[in-house]
């Protein structure tokens, strides 16, 4: 079981209270309507799935219930960083992810 | 009496604390502080199980966890019957009974052996090969031989009565294993102030210092240091010393499963008492401190019983008191054995001869043993034991060929040498490294924020042990935010150091030979097997261990995987490195599911979820469905009526009176704020800023791709307020859904979601006389159709308390769902009843709810929908506003393939042959005569008996559906083709005069 860092919360919190809520940073348009099959396709469907550092949404569904998003690493599972919602993708990681899931 | 193999004065039971037990039925007596094994070896008894394969006669291998053998089943009661217990764990209580397993009629005459003889047929994946054809005999003749043949233990066939219990804990330092690695670095850690915990499988810590008679500590014996040592950790209250606890399996960010066994060595465990606990801790740092396990060697029959472990025979003498026999042989190739036979003949047993691989070793251990006198053969090898359900001998010649000699023994005690137990470093995804001098995997590079120590860190020696150790565990508490280290390291006067060993098969049992020279005794591999599965084409260990089955089942190859691994490398002429090593898995050792399970059984498994008036139903008589975690009242069946009867009844009561149902499972979200119908017009596909306050509405929920998500009436109680509802199993995923949009799309609305779904419950009034049964009660709201027309909410009170009381219908009838306080619904619906007999209404259930709805073809989402349907699929094209610029679903919606013609489309069906009651779910054609496999153009959603009308009722989706109205369509099913003709979906009232009137 993992932890993981609420950012609205601003403490870790066990796994258990969290659901993952797929991809981060994909953005409806504000325009759907009007939107090409291909963008569409792009929004709806094609996601990155990497092997390494995803950027990810999570909801703390059994706490603030705040969605928010996370950086973490597919091979190893760590949390490299957690960010509220709506703040950009980061452009820049911490160096040692270590201190950020266990300080 | 003691027993006849209890030596007096050796080993640190005390003799005065005697406990009978029986094995196979017989009596013995042991003494408190044995394991099973050492009280069965005290008397003498070494033949205790039979082989998985070839039944052959087995006995006890190690004096530990490792144990591949001594697998026995532990009877308590009829309940308690734990199959596969190692009896080298098992602690002895007063009164125990054990049986052996895999055996028939008895363990000396065992039948099964047969296979023994017959082996040829059951080399390495005999199972692939043999049992491929015919096929059909797999299922009927070959699995059920299989099983019954093939089995180790037999389960329990009842319930399991004991309780176990689940723990969390967090500390900065954990230390798994409690040896002296282990001890010295949990002392380092704890003397820093740094919480601790400590664990190991064993009952007393102290590791191989139990059977190290060579280590003094602080001047101290071994062992008895570590019981101070434990003692002292005990004391402190930053520590936390768990015995008899394993540590199962490690998982990300430093979370590691323990199983403590708490009652299981008990004689009559309190009733309070769980059996076992499970333990997740969450550690800062964590220190592997895991040892390391002999191997055995491989040659010819060193499976008979009495043919072990050196260092199980240190165990048994030096701990229990017992030898193992009184003429032992001892076969190594490394030093560890010698002090095993030092040991031994110290005690006054016979040492008939140590015979040793190497050609010239030299050492400490090597000189003490031939001070003894004990005969010393170098350059030999034991090529074969003799006896059958008991070693009798040994043959011994020189390892490159030459003369046999056979030397008499009832026991050899063997090294092939020492294999680090790097079992949770693998598991925490750490690296192991090959080491090519000392021919061993260690940890190589790490993944998680853990340490290894000692044994299984490939240290040799207990003083450089100790000082890594020590070290390891003041930086471990350090490095989790402790101070600096104030106490002192524990001083070594004295240690054991052993060298090296090898891997893979003796002389005797190399590549031109076909002795049964074992490797995984419990699954009967060989060092054949082996070879052939490398000549069969295996090239990588992980297929090798599939073929040949090597280092699978309860011990997961702790003796045999090295060996296994050794010779199919020598076979492939490759290095060890580059065939690799399989995966470790978790568990460590088995764990039971009833530690994993935990309280989490029975009625605690799930909650189970009641409305209101669940009292009520249950004392009407009702029958309850599961709806999720919902119990819903099914039917309420009268004296006499099955549930058909039951429900054609409530269903024609509903529409001749009126009728009660409960629907408080409903979902319910109240969407209040300034952009409430804004967020509104959003999520759902209709038009929601002209909807008047006080008015209803059916909304459509939609996916972004475009397909049904949920449905449900909607009311708006103010110009920033609408109660919505949801389907009872799309409650918590439409909260979701909502809240996901409102807090990541559009955070832009001042809108505030909230679940009332347990706040309100609901009580539908349906039927002509629905009005009639509620206003008497009802202060505050002009119930007249003027006043509230169909699809209207209105507040006011009803029996005095608050209600928003719904004009709305699921059933065709005119109907109003009363909604109030969960707290009064059952007060409510008792009134609302009283009211209703004056009328001859009925209460009704969900089966009765699903046939007036489907009589009206009010679709059920999740029923008639499946996540591919769209509102026009579904026929409900008039609820998407076609002038909204924007909602969820709107783009996906015009996608090629939803707008495509032919798609599958919701129709009513009715049977040619009213009667005949379709099964939902059965495929439709247009042509039944067409060749199999039919072309299937859709399939049925619901479908009912309808008493309203007379006939069966039925929807479905078909391709075009809406184009084939009239036509007639084929259901085939196992026992005959069903006609069926394409209706539209109402069946009742058509027009809708009855919802109004």
């Amino acid at each position: 079981m993992l932890l993981i860092r609420c950012p609205y919360c601003e403490e870790e919190r066990p796994e258990l209270e969290f659901r993952n809520a797929g991809e981060a940073h994909v953005a409806r348009s504000a325009n759907i309507a009007g939107e090409s099959d291909d963008d569409f396709e792009k929004f709806f469907f094609i996601r990155s799935n990497p092997k390494g550092i995803i950027y990810e949404r999570w909801r703390h569904i059994h706490g603030c219930a705040r969605f928010f998003n996370a950086v973490r690493d597919t091979v190893t599972d760590r949390f490299i960083m957690t960010y509220k919602a709506g703040e950009p993708k980061p452009s820049k990681l911490p160096k040692n992810s270590n201190d950020v899931v266990s300080k | 009496m003691s027993a006849a193999f209890r030596i007096p004065g050796a080993g640190r039971l005390k003799q005065a604390r005697t406990a009978s037990f029986s094995f196979d039925g017989k009596s013995y007596a042991g003494i408190e502080g044995d394991t099973l094994a050492s009280a069965l070896l005290a008397n003498g008894v070494h033949l205790v199980g039979r082989s998985f394969k070839y039944h052959r006669p087995r006995g006890f291998l190690s004096a530990g966890a490792e144990e591949p053998n001594a697998l026995v089943q532990i009877v308590r009661d009829d309940a308690r019957k734990t199959p596969n217990v190692r009896a080298t764990v098992q602690e002895l209580y007063d009164g125990l009974a054990a049986n052996s397993q895999n055996r028939w009629p008895s363990l000396s005459f065992d039948v099964g052996a047969v296979n023994d003889i017959a082996s040829p047929m059951f080399s390495a994946g005999f199972y692939y090969k043999t049992f491929m054809w015919p096929k059909a005999a797999w299922k009927s003749l070959y699995e059920p031989k299989i099983r019954a043949a093939a089995g180790l233990g037999v389960s329990p066939d009842r319930p399991d009565p004991d309780h176990y219990s689940s723990r969390y804990a967090h500390c900065d330092v954990l230390v798994l294993g409690g040896g002296a690695a282990g001890i010295a670095a949990a002392l380092a850690a704890a003397e820093t102030g740094a919480s601790v915990i400590i664990a190991d499988e064993q009952a007393d810590l102290g590791g191989s210092l139990r059977f190290e008679t060579g280590a003094r500590i602080e001047g101290k014996d071994g062992f008895a240091w570590a019981q101070a040592a434990v003692a002292s950790l005990k004391g402190m209250d930053n520590v936390r010393v768990l015995s008899r606890a394993t540590a199962f399996g490690y998982y990300a960010q430093n979370f590691v499963g323990l199983v403590e066994r708490v009652s299981d060595h008990l004689k009559s465990p309190g009733a309070d008492l769980p059996r076992e606990r499970l333990w997740q801790v969450r550690a800062r740092r964590v220190v592997l401190a895991t040892g390391s396990i002999e191997r055995h060697m491989v040659f010819a029959d060193n499976d008979r019983p009495g043919i072990m472990l050196a260092s199980a025979a240190r165990t048994y003498l030096n701990h229990h008191g017992v030898a193992v026999g009184r003429n032992v042989g001892v076969y190594t190739a490394n030093d560890s054995a010698y002090a095993a036979a030092v040991d031994l003949k110290k005690a006054g047993v016979n040492v008939a001869a140590i015979v040793d691989l190497r050609d010239n070793p030299t050492g400490p251990a090597i000189e003490e043993a031939r001070a003894l006198g004990i005969e010393i053969n170098f350059g030999r090898a034991v090529v074969r034991a003799g006896g059958k359900l008991r070693v009798s001998s040994m043959t011994v010649q020189p390892k490159n060929g030459g003369g046999e000699r056979t030397i008499p023994v009832d026991a050899i005690l063997m090294s092939a040498g020492w294999t680090p137990s790097v079992h949770l470093f693998s598991q925490s995804r750490g690296k192991v490294a090959f080491n090519d001098e000392t021919k061993r995997f260690v940890p190589g590079t790490y993944a998680q924020d853990c340490v290894s120590v000692g044994a299984c860190n490939g240290t040799d020696g207990l003083s450089a042990t100790i000082d890594e150790a020590y070290a390891a565990g003041a930086k471990a508490a350090k490095d989790a935010g402790a101070k600096a280290t104030k106490g002192a390291k524990p001083k070594v006067d004295a240690g054991e150091n052993w060298s090296r060993g090898m891997l893979g098969a003796a002389p005797g049992a190399g590549p031109d030979t076909t002795v049964k020279a074992f490797v995984d005794f419990q699954n009967d591999v060989t060092a054949k097997d082996i070879r052939q599965a490398v000549h069969e084409g295996m090239r990588s260990i992980e297929h090798v261990k599939r073929f040949t089955t090597n280092g699978m089942a309860t011990d997961q190859g702790k003796t045999s995987n090295m060996h296994g691994l050794a010779i199919a490398a020598e076979t492939l002429g490759k290095p060890i490195p580059q065939v690799g090593l399989t995966t470790f898995r978790a568990p460590y050792t088995p764990v039971t599911f009833g530690s994993i399970v935990s309280h989490a059984r029975g009625p605690l498994f799930d909650p189970t979820r009641r409305t209101a008036t669940h009292g009520w139903a249950a004392r009407q008589g009702a029958v309850f469905e599961d709806v999720g975690q919902w119990k819903r009242a099914w039917y309420f069946p009268k004296t006499g009526e099955d549930m058909h009867a039951s429900v054609n009844r409530e269903c024609a009561t509903v529409r001749k009176t009126a009728g009660l149902f409960d629907a408080s499972t409903l979902g319910k979200i109240e969407v209040v704020g300034p952009d409430a119908a804004k967020f509104m017009e959003l999520l759902y596909t209709n038009p929601w800023e002209k909807l008047e306050p006080g008015r209803c509405r059916y909304g459509i929920m939609l996916r972004e791709d475009g397909f049904i998500y949920d449905d449900g009436v909607v009311g708006r109680l103010a110009p920033d307020r609408f109660h919505v509802t949801t389907t009872t199993g799309g409650a918590a995923r439409v909260m979701n859904h909502m809240e996901d949009y409102l807090q990541t799309e559009f955070p832009h609305l001042n809108v505030w979601l909230t679940s009332i779904s347990e706040q309100w419950a609901v009580v539908a009034v349906q039927g002509p006389k629905s009005r009639e049964i509620i206003a008497p009660l009802v202060e505050g709201i002009d119930m007249s159709d003027e006043a509230m027309p169909h699809m209207s909410v209105r507040e006011g009170k009803i029996c005095g308390v608050p209600t928003r009381l719904f004009r709305m219908s699921f059933t065709g009838e005119r109907g109003f769902e009363v909604n109030v306080p969960a707290d009064y619904g059952e007060a409510v619906w008792e009134a609302l009843w009283a009211e209703g007999q004056k009328h001859g209404a009925t209460a009704y259930g969900t089966e009765a709810m699903h046939v007036l709805r489907a009589e009206k073809g009010y679709i059920i989402v999740g029923q008639d929908t499946d996540g591919t349907v769209t509102p026009n699929d579904a026929g409900l094209d008039w609820a998407v506003g076609k002038k909204k610029a924007d909602f969820v679903g709107i783009r996906g919606l015009t996608r090629p393939d939803l707008v495509a013609k032919g798609r599958k489309q919701l129709v009513g069906l009715k049977t040619k042959d009213p009667k005949v009651v379709l099964e939902e779910g059965a495929q439709i054609v247009a042509d039944p005569k067409q060749p199999v496999p039919m072309k299937m153009i859709g399939h049925v959603t619901s479908s009912y008996w309808s008493e309203n009308c007379g006939r069966s009722i039925a929807l479905a989706l078909v391709a075009g559906g809406r184009d084939r109205m009239g036509e007639t369509l084929y259901v085939p099913m196992p026992d005959g083709t069903i006609e069926v003709e394409v209706t539209g979906m109402v069946f009742i009232d058509e027009t809708g005069g009855r919802l109004n009137g």
